[in-house]
């Protein structure tokens, strides 16, 4: 028989309307930036480019957050329950057009279309759905204490995961009736703009979202801005400690959702299957474009062998290529400037003398791609073990006893996830106790969930998004 | 195929393991979304009849039927000389005769149900006395059904005994071994089961009887499958999964194509190593390849029914 | 008819690792109140800060590990020590402070501390969820104590505004490093004796007297110090401290309204644990 290679299933983009040029979202309108300077956003899978962005300056910035104060009295003031309302038209408006915002978001940010599909985009708008029934409840989110807006909240997201990192922005914010000014990040803002058209079919009042465009300066004048009570980042360890460091003594309110370098544990009676396929879910979900992603596997010396075995096998069946093939499962590389990163960082465990697996696949002569990989024979000393590589690269460690995993899970600056693999209950549990991890993944890995609270421990930053604890980072408690 | 040779009990140690429900049902699950298009889907769907095992297991079963599926079986579309026979017919053994008969030279193998199917709860000599009469009577392979009371009681020793014991009243039959998964009711037993049943000799695996509800199900396929693939690690033994049960339409066959070229790879896509049990998936994989071929949704009387 | 027995003065010391040690440095400085001379405290220095940071590091995991039950009743037993030696705080405080109603002072400190006493095994229930997540996974979130605090007290209300700060950061489970306020540290270090005779475990508390221009910076930007309350830093110091605390991404802390378990859960991680349910 013939190799039974599964035929192309490209998903159709004829649902999507991508404009030449956009504009930005300030006081409910599209308009042209008064920089007047525009950037082009490309498809990462492709390197074509889609649309002229605004690249908005201090001009913009300053309407932007002038639209946002101006509508933040009011959408403080209107009745919860119509707030709550608002927030589930716009859950609703998402779901309706959930396979236009996975397509584009795929378009645009190289993920394959069956997580943007089956992942971000209904994840987005779940994450709408459970704040809209918070936004009247307050009182009882916070006992003995009234839980007040802080006003304008400026709000900076990655290009990891879009449209979900803006609802988990924007929802708690609005649902706690402060008003947004969003900037998504400089290689990915179309979802963004086509959720600012979705604000707009909500009937959402002028001014509660604003969504400008651009790259990091834009960002650094947003967050400066003295106008802003409250600023909400999402993105790299050392960019957050440079907000940080700017903000100090401003009185501003901070919350930051940084890097990690998870330890994903894998002990000997592990269900071994499974395992792996949280061990591959961990990494190359998303190209391991994932702050969270178990990018340090620890496996009992025991099994080390038979599990990186069983890893290697199972690399040869995920399928690498157009993302918005339906049976791709890993994309592209969201830039040149993240692949030449993960390029770079993958030489270095080279010359460290760990030792290189990567999966047989051909890559796309056009556009960004890294194959899956696996560094084995690596140790906590080597840089692929310290550093965020941010990319579909595994590095294998072992350790003998459980005192050991947890050493060396959390002999790290980071804190924000971590993965248990084990059939015994009780270890489970003495491990969650002892992981430095904001999210521990028992035999599971990876999962998310708007009703679940998720932030990091040390240097992965603070403040939580999701759940009722979701909320405290976006109120005054008096 | 090569003809099994029992590992021993101390290999189902030897690999052990456990199953996390939730993640077996979630990769299942995953497989689920392939989408098969196309020259891929032509070329499962021929494949899902080159591995089927047509099926007839009713009381009313008489001669005359068995000659009219065999024939359906050797040609399931008279028409068009490109659909190939299937892999076997599979029958109650009181029937081989006249299948031996009717299939002769065709290519498509005599599988007979025995040791006292679906129950397996007639006495070990019995079922093991029908298994011979079937070998004797023409059949190339064996279906049967092991104790799942002995392993839910915790008796591994005893399903190993009576798989060793089937296996030597086979001869040079092949044998295929159902755990009636729904009756063993968690993952970890199916597991169990099957490491039990390939190191006592099986050349296959079988999830369901078909006659009870709780019949094949995708993660009982991914489970089984993975046991295979660690027990053809441990003993380079290449044991064949045979699906059966609820099986009757061209996609559910190609789901579970899909999970076992991903589980296990493409050596697996073949009908030595594949099987799929079932009474009427035929038709509606005809009517896939000509939909596919077309363009056109088809009709389901221009399909033989036998 | 005898004379007046002289008075035997107390030396206050640093109150580090469960012990009462002076300065490495051997430096001192004069405290005074508004009756004039009070004492020479110790004038801690950049490497007592280091030392109490290792103590309290130390004594972190255990501090943690203990069941809330038994660390409540440690709480407790500050209460009770400084109850019963609330006279002293009250000449403590007035001393220091000039104050007339200092007794009101040292009464809302012993209460303070009851109440958090009584919070540390309510707060992962009240504070704590069990997430109702879309799919077949038992998830929890509950805090726990974030590791290593510092505190730099407020300069005013000398006795209570430091037990305001400790109280909740002790109830959480952490470990503390305190500077003490700089003109009336004297009432903190009384408090450090309540502690060593509470069962307190040593290092859980440290208390440091002296300048605060030469202290708060290194505790603000030592990396193995996870959480900073900045509730005593003035408006001209914040910034420098703030930025000092971006080293390591600290959580930095400043005291909301009253008693409450936010001020609690201000120095706790919440920590999410997911696990699948499958037969």
């Amino acid at each position: 028989m013939p190799r039974w290679d599964y035929a192309p299933a490209p998903e159709a983009t004829d649902i999507v309307t991508v404009k030449d040029t956009y504009g930005l979202f300030i006081g409910g309108e599209e308009v042209e930036p008064l920089s007047g300077d525009y950037f082009k956003t490309i498809n990462p899978a492709t390197e074509e480019v889609l649309a002229a962005i605004p690249e908005a300056g201090l001009e913009d910035i300053e309407a932007a957050v002038a639209a946002a104060r101006k509508a933040a009295g009011t959408w403080a003031a209107i009745a919860p329950a119509d707030r709550a309302k608002y927030l589930f038209r716009i859950a609703r408006a998402m779901q309706e057009r959930q396979r236009e915002l996975a397509v584009l978001e795929t378009m645009n940010g190289g993920k394959p279309i069956k997580e943007s599909r089956d992942i971000d985009v209904p994840l987005a708008g779940a994450h709408f759905f459970y704040y809209a029934g918070w936004a009247d409840k307050l009182e009882f989110a916070f006992p003995g204490r009234n839980a007040e807006p802080l006003g304008v909240c400026a709000q900076v997201i990655p290009w990891n995961f879009p449209l979900l990192m803006l609802a988990w922005k924007i929802a708690p914010a609005l649902a706690t009736g402060n008003t947004v000014v969003l900037k998504p990040a400089e290689t990915t803002p179309l979802t963004a703009l086509l959720f600012a058209q979705i604000c707009h079919q909500a009937g959402l009042p002028a001014g509660v979202v604003n969504i400008v465009t651009g790259a990091g300066e834009t960002g650094a004048a947003l967050v400066n801005h003295p106008g802003v009570d409250k600023v909400a980042f999402t993105g790299s360890t050392e960019v957050g400690k440079q907000i940080q460091r700017s903000l100090a003594g401003s009185g501003k309110h901070l919350s930051l959702e940084l890097g990690g370098k998870a330890a994903n544990i894998v002990f000997a009676d592990a269900p071994l299957d499974q395992a792996v396929e949280g061990i591959v879910n961990g990494i190359f979900f998303n190209q391991g474009h994932v702050c969270c992603a178990g990018s340090r596997l620890l496996l009992q010396e025991s099994i080390a062998t038979r599990v990186v075995s069983k890893l290697k096998r199972r690399l040869s069946t995920l399928r690498l290529g157009d993302p918005l093939d339906k049976n791709t499962d890993i994309g592209a590389i969201n830039s040149r400037a993240q692949l030449d990163k993960i390029k770079e960082l993958v030489g270095v465990g080279v010359d460290e003398g760990a030792e290189l697996y990567q999966a047989p696949c051909e890559l796309p002569e056009h556009g960004f791609w890294f194959p899956p990989t696996v560094f084995t024979g690596v140790s906590q000393s080597h840089r692929i073990a310290q550093e965020e590589i941010f990319g579909p690269v595994l590095s294998v460690l072992t350790f003998r006893t459980e005192d050991e995993a947890v050493e060396k899970a959390n002999n790290t600056p980071y804190g924000l996830s971590a993965g248990v693999w084990t059939d015994k209950g009780s270890r489970i549990l003495w491990m969650a106790d002892r992981l430095k991890a904001g999210v521990v993944w028992a035999n599971t890995f990876n999962r998310f969930d708007p009703a679940s609270p998720f932030g990091g421990f040390k240097e992965s930053g603070f403040g939580r998004e999701g759940g009722r604890h979701g909320l405290e980072p976006y109120v005054r408690l008096t | 195929m090569t003809r099994a040779v029992s590992e021993g009990p101390g290999i189902v140690e030897r690999i052990g393991g456990s199953v996390d429900a939730v993640g077996v049902e979630q990769r299942a699950a995953a497989l689920g979304t392939r989408s098969i298009k196309k020259e891929a889907k032509l070329l499962g769907l021929d494949l899902a009849i080159r591995c089927c095992d047509l099926t007839t297991l009713e009381g009313a079963d008489s001669p005359g039927k068995i000659a009219q599926l065999a024939s359906k079986a050797i040609r399931p579309a008279p028409t068009d000389p490109s659909i190939p026979h299937v892999a076997a017919l599979c029958i109650y053994p009181r029937l081989v005769a006249p299948a031996v008969a009717a299939l002769g030279d065709s290519g498509v193998a005599v599988a007979s149900v025995a040791g006292g199917f679906p129950s397996g709860q007639a006495p070990l000599d019995h079922r093991l006395a029908e298994i011979e009469a079937a070998v004797s009577d023409g059949a190339g392979e064996i279906d049967i059904v092991i104790s799942r009371g002995a392993l839910l009681a915790g008796d591994q020793d005893a399903v190993y005994e009576e798989v060793s014991r089937a296996r030597e009243a086979c001869g040079s039959a092949h044998l295929k071994v159902i755990l009636e998964t729904g009756e063993l009711a968690s993952y970890d037993r199916i597991r169990c089961a099957s490491l039990v049943a390939m190191a006592a000799g099986a050349d296959f695996i079988k999830t369901s009887t078909g006659k009870i509800s709780l019949a094949s199900t995708h993660p009982t396929a991914v489970v089984m499958a993975e046991a295979i693939r660690d027990f053809a690690e441990a003993t380079s033994r290449a044991v064949g999964l045979k699906v059966a049960g609820g099986i009757k339409t061209a996609k559910e066959a190609l789901r579970y194509l899909v999970i076992v070229n991903e589980t296990l790879g493409e050596e697996w896509l073949d009908p030595d190593r594949f099987r799929i049990g079932a009474s009427s998936v035929l038709n509606d994989i005809l009517m896939q390849i000509d939909k596919q071929r077309s363009g056109v949704y088809s009709d389901p009387d221009r399909y033989t029914k036998d | 008819m005898a004379a007046e027995r002289l008075a035997v003065n107390k030396t206050y010391k640093l109150y580090l690792n469960g012990g009462f040690p002076r300065s490495e440095s051997g430096r001192s400085y004069e405290i005074t109140g508004p009756d004039g001379f009070l004492a020479n405290a110790v004038r801690a220095s950049r490497k007592d800060v280091r030392d109490a940071v290792t103590a309290a590091r130390a004594a972190s995991s255990k501090w943690a590990g203990l069941t809330a039950y038994n660390r409540g009743q440690i709480l407790y037993r500050v209460a009770e020590m400084m109850e019963a030696r609330s006279a002293e705080l009250v000449d403590e405080v007035s001393r220091a402070e000039g104050i007339e109603e200092a007794g009101r002072q040292v009464d809302e400190a012993i209460d303070s501390w009851v109440w958090y006493a009584g919070w540390t095994d309510k707060i992962a229930q009240v504070m704590g969820s069990l997430n109702p997540v879309a799919g077949p996974y038992f998830n929890l979130t509950a805090p726990e104590p974030i590791g290593v605090a510092g505190i730099i007290a407020p300069g005013e209300s000398s006795l209570a505004g430091v037990v305001a700060r400790l109280a909740p950061a002790l109830c959480a489970g952490n470990a503390v490093v305190v500077l003490a306020s700089e003109s009336h540290p004297l009432p903190a270090i009384a408090l450090s004796e309540c502690f060593a005779t509470a069962d307190v475990p040593p290092g859980v508390a440290n208390v440091l007297t002296g300048h605060r221009d030469e202290l708060a910076p290194v505790l603000a930007a030592h990396l193995d110090v996870d959480a900073l309350d900045v509730t005593g830093v003035g408006e001209d110091k914040l910034g420098e401290i703030e930025e000092a605390a971006a080293g390591n991404v600290k959580r930095v802390i400043r005291a909301g309204p009253g008693r409450s378990p936010y001020e609690v859960t201000a120095f706790m991680e919440m920590k999410t644990v997911w696990h699948p349910k499958g037969a």
